[in-house]
């Protein structure tokens, strides 16, 4: 009869706007201990911040350092401001500094996709640029806001090309390694015994090589093209991948729920791939985005050791390799630029690896 | 106890044996969580006397082991956590105390035992060490008395051959004697007060009926006051001079353990009592289980927080929640509609 | 629960019970221990299920009853011995065949939360099983088993089982179970996890499942009262043997083996404050478990017992008749 009644369970009785109750009168509460101090702590920081950014781009225009160094304690300001304004706003689980990582990542990889449709200036025909000003400097407001090189090619637009090189040959290393790692690691982690001790060995040994000399030798082997590159370094995210997928796959399959799928008759390849697959490939997904962070490097080096992807044709690293020599000391922006590029989105990818991979942890799969 | 002689010796000075030891006053553990605030705790008062016994039951999530750990002042307000209500232990606010005074509370007044006895120990030290370390810390032993005394403890809990058990590790002994290591640790600097929280429910029935016995003939050498927290009436029905039923962070009802067992007032003390299969029944007899599951404490019934499940509730117990009220001495319900009301 | 078994007309109860549907012969489970040695789970069990029969099995940790349930299943399969299921033999086989072949026996875990996928939804977990056999399920299919457990479809329906509560867990379980139409249901531990008050649920409910499927049931707990309440016979096991065979009303006043005593003896007093039941002290001294990877010789529960003697130590005790239907085996024992 009332049986029915037991199905109001703790969880089903969490009554979300109940919830939201909560959250606003904490808020308000909030706000009136706060009062004037809170206008302190968001709104003075944003807008000073955003005073300092506009001061660096016209009062300040032309000054080299001294721009850069206002325009970067503008930016620092209004993240701080808006940090605070949006822990207010939304909560303190708000985090400012993820939203901002993803929508640098959507921003270069929509740039990156759209770039042939985007008003950029030339970023490798070295014929068309031959009227352009050379080892221009940043500045935002002319044709060249990140400035030229020292072909007169356009940085903003080598740094949108480049990326298309650099996140296609890593993300496309990292979605191999991720296939195939994960289907090794998984079978490994359920058949164990054999199976485990020879994917062992082989990952072992695959780890045993310095990843750089492995790459080198690669490199002489294949063509420096998109998806040679991408192999290559998907080896380097095998191992990692593999043991991750069997760390992973471990701790799930020792849980009943697998084997009352075999109580009911599921199959071995059943049992991978509905029971332990979902469970495996969150924490799998989030530390390939901590992956695809490493793998820009490792594109990144090895097109400044002249392996990767060959000048003219864009890539972070071998802009950032243009700047050998007397360069850097004279034109720093030739390196800072594609290594700020780098930076970001290398921190961007990294920040929000870490932030699923705390969500999505096997260890704490259960709230 | 063949070691009681050498035992004196080291016995600290000779505490007083009677009188109110600990006193819980509207004591409220509020938890903030992402959901809202979980009110574990929510108004609990009791007093405890010096070599009493009280035991705590309750379901999971009634809120018996926060109780527990907010006596112990193992939470203390802060961001997380928010306590309101006193806890007076041997005339002192647990609540007020620093973490250095708490610290030496912990090691020498209270002692306490966990369900999980292979988590309270730590893997990679050896018995001995675990023992020595507190009695050197509390007591100030050297070396080898320290040594000397632990054998005695563990001879105390009843470890047979203490002398090669004290250089063994956690892993290498069963789950009973792992917990009866741990009772020594929570004994060696002799407490006041032993903090009991599902002392036995890892451990097999026949074990279970051992530790039980152990702690009850170490009280009666010893003389602490126990709080025995269990969701399991059995274990407690038989240990405890009085025994409280806790439900969504409230008292229930309370009485000594004879009276709550034959005659409780309290419906849900009565239903649990319903609840459990008796050994002396026929098989099959149809159990008279409680519908529904217990409330949500972020926002708990606005009356009587049983009033959803209660077979008897009425307007009233929607509406006002019952405060602890005597139905005889020492025996305290909260509830509108008592049960057994014309037997008594 | 008479309002949600309404739905259906009751089963017609039909002359059943000297059918025996699972005939278990001298069932060995033994597996390789970390750091050499082998682990003696089972040695060598027989036992046989009725229809419509419950047989618990009864014991503390370590004496072999989880490892025997799931050696029934074939997972793992035993080392050794028989398993007829309805005269269908399950050892030897591998593969679709087992799989085929043993699918009228299911099986509910200790642990109602984790035998539930975490990333599956409520209607799917429920359907799993006549999926996995290429059956297709349709929704009245999946609320008509969800009512019958207990659960409110529509407000289950698309939860995750970490928004259910632990009962909740179970009932789900229970009827993932059902799905497959099983001719025996083994249950381990289902009500260990679970609070005083909703293990009575699920007693019940299981009780009702019963009798409503006709199903026979095996069920595996360390409880004396919970597998007392469930039962119609009982087993005792200890260290991997049988101790005692006994008919569930004969427990509490009629157990003849020093061991069952012993457990008697153990539950807690509450458990019967009303009952003055008449439980002699055996008087056990050695309180620890021998390790199950060197059995002692002879009759298994001789170095706690206090009634061993020479013989115990050489000779395994048979398995001897005291009444009809309850068996014991101890030399000592008054048969």
């Amino acid at each position: 009869m009332s049986d029915l009644a037991q199905t109001t369970d703790p969880a089903g009785a969490m009554d979300p706007a109940a919830a939201a109750v909560t959250v606003v009168s904490a808020e308000d509460a909030a706000a009136v201990r706060l009062g004037t101090p809170g206008l302190l702590r968001c709104w003075l920081p944003l807008l000073a911040g955003v005073a300092a950014f506009v001061v660096a781009l016209v009062a300040l225009r032309g000054q080299g350092w001294l721009t850069a160094a206002v325009a970067l304690l503008g930016l620092i300001l209004m993240h701080a401001g808006g940090a605070a304004l949006g822990r207010r706003r939304k909560g303190p689980e708000f985090d400012l500094t993820a939203w901002l990582c993803a929508i640098w990542l959507a921003i270069i990889i929509l740039a990156a996709v759209f770039a042939p449709m985007l008003p950029l200036a030339e970023e490798q025909n070295l014929s068309l640029t031959l009227d352009q000003p050379v080892m221009a400097r940043p500045d935002l407001l002319t044709d060249h806001p990140l400035g030229t090189n020292n072909f007169g090619l356009d940085l903003l637009a080598r740094v949108i090309y480049g990326a298309r090189a650099s996140l296609v040959v890593s993300i496309g290393a990292v979605v191999i390694a991720l296939v195939v790692g994960g289907s090794i690691g998984i079978a490994a982690g359920y058949f164990r015994k054999l199976t485990d001790a020879t994917v062992g060995i082989l990952t072992n040994s695959l780890l045993a090589i310095p990843p750089l000399i492995l790459l080198i030798a690669l490199a002489t082997v294949l063509d420096p093209t998109l998806p040679n590159i991408a192999f290559a370094l998907s080896l380097m995210a095998l191992p990692s991948m593999v043991r991750m997928a069997r760390a992973s796959t471990l701790t799930f399959v020792q849980r009943e729920f697998v084997l009352a799928g075999k109580a009911m008759g599921a199959s071995h390849l059943r049992l991978m791939m509905r029971e332990l697959l979902p469970n495996v490939i969150l924490p799998l997904l989030s530390y390939g985005m901590i992956i695809v962070s490493v793998l820009i490097v490792a594109e990144s080096s090895l097109s400044f050791l002249g392996l990767g992807i060959q000048a003219p044709e864009p890539s972070w690293g071998n802009m950032i390799a243009e700047g050998e020599g007397n360069t850097f000391e004279e034109h720093p922006h030739i390196v800072l630029v594609p290594g700020a590029a780098v930076f970001l989105t290398v921190f961007a990818f990294n920040m929000l690896g870490e932030k699923a991979r705390k969500r999505f942890d096997p260890r704490q799969a259960k709230i | 106890m063949t070691s009681n002689a050498t035992r004196e010796s080291t016995r600290p000075a000779e505490r007083p044996r009677s009188g109110t030891l600990l006193a819980v006053e509207d004591l409220r553990t509020v938890i903030h969580t992402a959901r809202g605030d979980l009110k574990a705790v929510d108004g609990v008062s009791f007093t405890l006397d010096r070599g009493e016994t009280i035991g705590i039951v309750g379901e999971s999530g009634s809120g018996k082991s926060v109780l527990g750990r907010t006596i112990m002042g193992l939470h203390t307000t802060g961001p997380t956590t928010t306590i309101s209500g006193r806890v007076m232990f041997d005339g002192r606010d647990v609540q007020s105390l620093g973490p250095k005074d708490l610290r030496s509370l912990w090691g020498s007044q209270i002692g306490m035992v966990f369900q999980d006895p292979m988590t309270a120990l730590n893997p990679v030290k050896k018995i001995g060490v675990h023992l020595t370390e507190t009695l050197r810390k509390h007591q100030g032993l050297g070396r080898t008395p320290a040594r000397e005394r632990a054998v005695e403890l563990l001879d105390l809990v009843g470890i047979p051959d203490p002398r090669r058990r004290i250089d063994q590790f956690p892993h290498e002994m069963s789950g009973g004697m792992r917990q009866r290591v741990v009772i020594a640790m929570a004994l060696a600097n002799e407490p006041a007060l032993l903090i009991a929280d599902e002392p036995t429910t890892a451990l097999d029935v026949t074990v279970q009926r051992q530790i039980l016995d152990l702690l009850g003939n170490l009280q009666a050498e010893m003389g602490m006051a126990i709080i025995l927290i269990s969701h399991n009436l059995g274990v407690v029905a038989g240990r405890a001079d009085r025994v409280a039923v806790m439900y969504a962070g409230r008292v229930a009802e309370t009485a000594d353990a004879k009276t709550l067992f034959a005659d409780p007032r309290h419906p849900y003390s009565e239903a649990l009592l319903r609840a459990i299969p008796r050994l002396h029944e026929p098989p099959h007899v149809r159990l008279a289980a409680i519908d529904g599951a217990p409330p949500n404490m972020v926002q708990p019934p606005v009356g009587c927080r049983f009033a959803p499940r209660c077979a008897y509730a009425q307007e009233d117990c929607r509406t006002v929640l019952p405060e602890l009220e005597p139905a005889a001495t020492g025996h305290l319900f909260a509830c509108h509609h008592p049960v057994n009301r014309g037997e008594n | 629960m008479s309002g949600t078994l309404a739905t259906q007309p009751p089963a017609v109860p039909e002359e059943r019970g000297d059918e025996r549907v699972l005939v278990v012969d001298d069932l060995v489970v033994e597996f390789p221990a970390k750091g050499g040695g082998t682990v003696h789970a089972v040695s060598g069990i027989s036992f046989e299920l009725r229809d419509g029969e419950t047989l618990g099995i009864l014991g503390e940790s370590g004496c072999g009853k989880s490892s025997a349930g799931r050696a029934l299943m074939q997972l793992p399969p035993p080392t050794s011995g028989s398993v007829l299921l309805n005269d269908v033999e399950l050892v030897g086989h591998t593969g679709r065949t087992l799989r085929r072949k043993r699918a009228k026996m299911q099986m509910i875990f200790q642990d109602p939360v984790s035998s539930l996928n975490p990333r599956r939804k409520v209607k799917d977990l429920v359907a799993e099983g006549p999926r996995i056999w290429g059956r297709k399920v349709t929704e009245d299919q999946i609320r008509e088993l969800l009512l019958a457990v207990g659960l409110d479809p529509e407000s289950v329906w698309d939860r995750r089982p970490h928004e259910l509560s632990g009962g909740q867990c179970q009932r789900l379980c229970i009827a993932r179970a059902l799905m497959l139409d099983p001719q025996v249901l083994i249950c381990d531990e289902p009500v260990s996890s679970l609070d005083v008050s909703v293990q009575a649920q699920i007693l019940n409910l299981l009780e009702d499942t019963k009798q409503r499927y006709r199903l026979s049931m095996i069920f595996i707990a360390h409880d004396l009262a919970v597998v007392k309440n469930i039962s119609d016979r009982i087993m005792v096991m200890y260290l991997g043997r049988i101790c005692e065979v006994i008919p569930a009303d004969r427990l509490a006043e009629h157990a003849l083996h020093p061991y069952t005593k012993l457990l008697l003896e153990s539950v807690p007093e509450a458990q019967l404050p009303d009952a003055e039941l008449e439980v002699e002290e055996v008087g056990v001294t050695n309180a620890e478990l021998p390790s199950p990877l060197d059995p002692p010789s002879g009759c298994r529960f001789r170095t706690r017992c206090p009634l061993a003697t020479e013989i115990c130590a050489t000779e395994a005790p048979p398995l001897r008749e005291s009444v009809s239907g309850h068996l014991v085996a101890c030399h000592h024992a008054e048969v």
